[in-house]
């Protein structure tokens, strides 16, 4: 039996200490702060760049609570993340492609309102899911890491090779898309979209794991035998989590071609999966609050040392080394305290 | 005797050349305890597993009150009835004692497939949850962590966590190992009052209380029900002796 992290204890743990404003709380809440301020300071003083930016963060967070979900929670140890944010991100690209020529795809037309290109992403996203999830689901392990891996690159190696929607040269955005009554195209509205669409991730995320669901997930996680013994098949419940992470994923995927006005293989690539890992790692794995600290940190470390050096992920792997050698619960871990036992 | 809860009949297993489970039949009767003794090696594990339903035999029917139960897995099992306890103790060791008990009472109460309302605050699973551990004298660990327990207290866990599935039948495997003297009295009482409600099949190396407890003994060697009989009878069954009592 595979029992990823074992020691630590259930995240969302209910009391989370007496008092209303504990250290983890404390934490939690500078983060959100920072996160919102930073981009509105930066407005104020002009620097969309840097509105944009804080966007990214919040969109690569978004994807890595989806991934988190399925890891820290679930012990589902996905590799093939980047299928789902991948898709999202076609989806939004692909319509918005056809509702500029007002062309059909698959005799439906494309759509450039924001709340049904999302629509469609999660739904799509959950199907794809359901499809790999039942299928990789059957192992564990190493071989369940390799699976969700090569199916996420089936579906880079399909949209690299299909010519409709630009294959290897990627497919660009012309106009962000909309919706309605709100300015899309102005940064700081558009951030604050994406920090919506994360604070909405979390707290469902956080509302799942106190749940009856969220009850069997750690089970399902810490001992899967128990759970069949106390006469819940684990199957079910492990499927229905990676769905959930893989919509996740894939809302923030959908954003992030917005964000950047373009979409392209690399958004299904390994390389993605890979680094959405090692921001949840980074951040602490199956704390709720994880993604968003190693979110912070890797584009941080990527915008600020990638500006002063190439081999910025020499560094990078220095910290990921450190992390996993001395503070298994990654930034949030050593920030926010380590999850006591429930 | 009275109504027939478990029944097995010629269950048989084979891994190789190895017959593991060879035309084994037992049954369990309500207000009985059913024990199972044979020495290391007699395919007791075998026998739980195809029980339990982590094994298929290869022949053979489990019948749990009227129902065939031999295609159905473990978690099916468990909700219509099937309570075991394991031999080394099967716990999410960060979880509170509380949260292991739960678990079973969540389980009772339909599908899982619940994504709002908290666990910590439902009274319809926490109230099961404390009653089962209060009968098995642990209300007073509820809170700490399975990590933290004892081997014995993991056993007594154990069996709360399978008193909350309010099962029909009771499959105990070693519950008494690692208890001392103190608690195996205790256990030991326990059941006896414990199998008026739910017949109990104990697999159990304690021989005292083997002998104390049950009310019918079979016992397994290499794979196959030798004796058969109340304690009386197996005590004096000169193959039992020559197999496993060593004398």
């Amino acid at each position: 039996m595979t029992r990823p992290h074992s020691t630590t204890a259930p995240a969302a743990s209910p009391a989370g200490g007496s008092h209303w404003l504990n250290r983890r709380r404390l934490v939690h809440g500078v983060l959100l702060a920072l996160m919102l301020l930073a981009p509105i300071a930066a407005h104020l003083l002009g620097e969309i760049y840097y509105v944009n930016l804080a966007s990214r963060v919040a969109l690569v967070a978004m994807a890595a609570v989806g991934l988190n979900l399925a890891i820290g929670f679930g012990g589902m140890i996905s590799f093939g993340h980047a299928a789902y944010f991948g898709l999202g991100g076609y989806v939004t690209g692909i319509s918005a492609h056809h509702a500029f020529d007002g062309s059909l795809v698959m005799g439906l037309p494309g759509s450039d309102n924001m709340l049904v290109i999302w629509l469609a992403a999660v739904l799509l996203c959950g199907l794809l899911a359901l499809a790999i999830g039942a299928i990789s689901l059957r192992t564990t392990g190493v071989y369940f890491i390799m699976i969700t891996l090569a199916f996420a690159q089936m579906a880079y190696y399909f949209a690299n090779s299909w010519p409709d929607y630009g294959g290897e040269d990627g497919l660009p955005i012309y106009l962000r898309n909309a919706l309605p009554g709100i300015d899309t195209n102005d940064a700081l509205s558009f951030f604050l979209i994406c920090f919506t669409a994360l604070v909405l991730s979390l707290a469902l995320t956080s509302r799942l794991m106190t749940s009856r669901f969220g009850a069997a997930l750690t089970m399902a996680r810490l001992n899967e035998t128990r759970l069949a013994t106390a006469g819940i098949s684990p199957f079910p419940i492990r499927l229905v989590a990676f769905v959930i992470s893989a919509m996740i994923t894939g809302l923030a995927g959908a954003l992030y071609a917005d964000l950047n006005g373009f979409v392209s293989p690399s958004m299904l690539s390994w390389h993605l999966s890979g680094e959405l890992m090692v921001i949840v790692i980074l951040g602490g794995v199956g704390r709720l609050y994880g993604p968003l600290a190693g979110s912070i940190l890797f584009v941080m470390m990527e915008t600020l040392l990638g500006g002063l050096t190439e081999y910025w992920q020499f560094f990078l792997g220095l910290l990921l080394l450190g992390v996993v050698l001395f503070a298994k619960q990654g930034v949030i871990g050593w920030l926010a305290g380590r999850e006591r036992h429930e | 005797m009275s109504e027939r809860v478990l029944s097995i009949s010629g269950l048989h297993k084979r891994f190789g050349a190895l017959q593991a489970t060879h035309d084994v039949s037992l049954e369990l009767s309500a207000g009985e305890i059913h024990a199972l003794i044979g020495p290391n090696g007699a395919g007791k594990s075998t026998l739980i597993a195809q029980i339990a339903g982590s094994l298929r035999p290869d022949a053979g029917e489990i019948h749990l009150g009227a129902r065939d139960i031999t295609a159905l897995g473990v978690a099916r099992r468990a909700r219509l009835g099937l309570g075991r306890s394991f031999q080394v103790s099967c716990l999410a060791e960060p979880l509170s004692v509380l949260r292991n008990v739960m678990i079973g009472a969540q389980a009772l109460q339909g599908h899982s497939f619940r994504f709002w309302r908290p666990v910590d605050s439902d009274a319809s699973l926490l109230n099961p949850a404390r009653a089962a551990l209060e009968r098995m004298h642990l209300a007073h660990r509820a809170d700490t962590p399975v990590a933290e327990l004892s081997h014995g207290e993991r056993r007594q866990v154990e069996v709360a966590c399978a008193l909350v599935l309010k099962p029909r039948a009771l499959m105990l495997d070693e519950p008494m190992a690692g208890l001392g003297p103190e608690g195996t009295a205790r256990l030991t009482e326990l059941l006896e009052t414990l199998k008026q409600e739910v017949p109990i099949l104990l697999i159990e190396h304690d021989m005292d209380a083997v002998f104390r407890l049950a009310d019918r003994i079979s016992v397994l060697v290499a794979g196959s029900v030798i004796a058969h009989g109340d304690s009386a009878t197996i005590r004096r069954d000169p193959r039992v002796r020559d197999a496993y009592l060593g004398e």
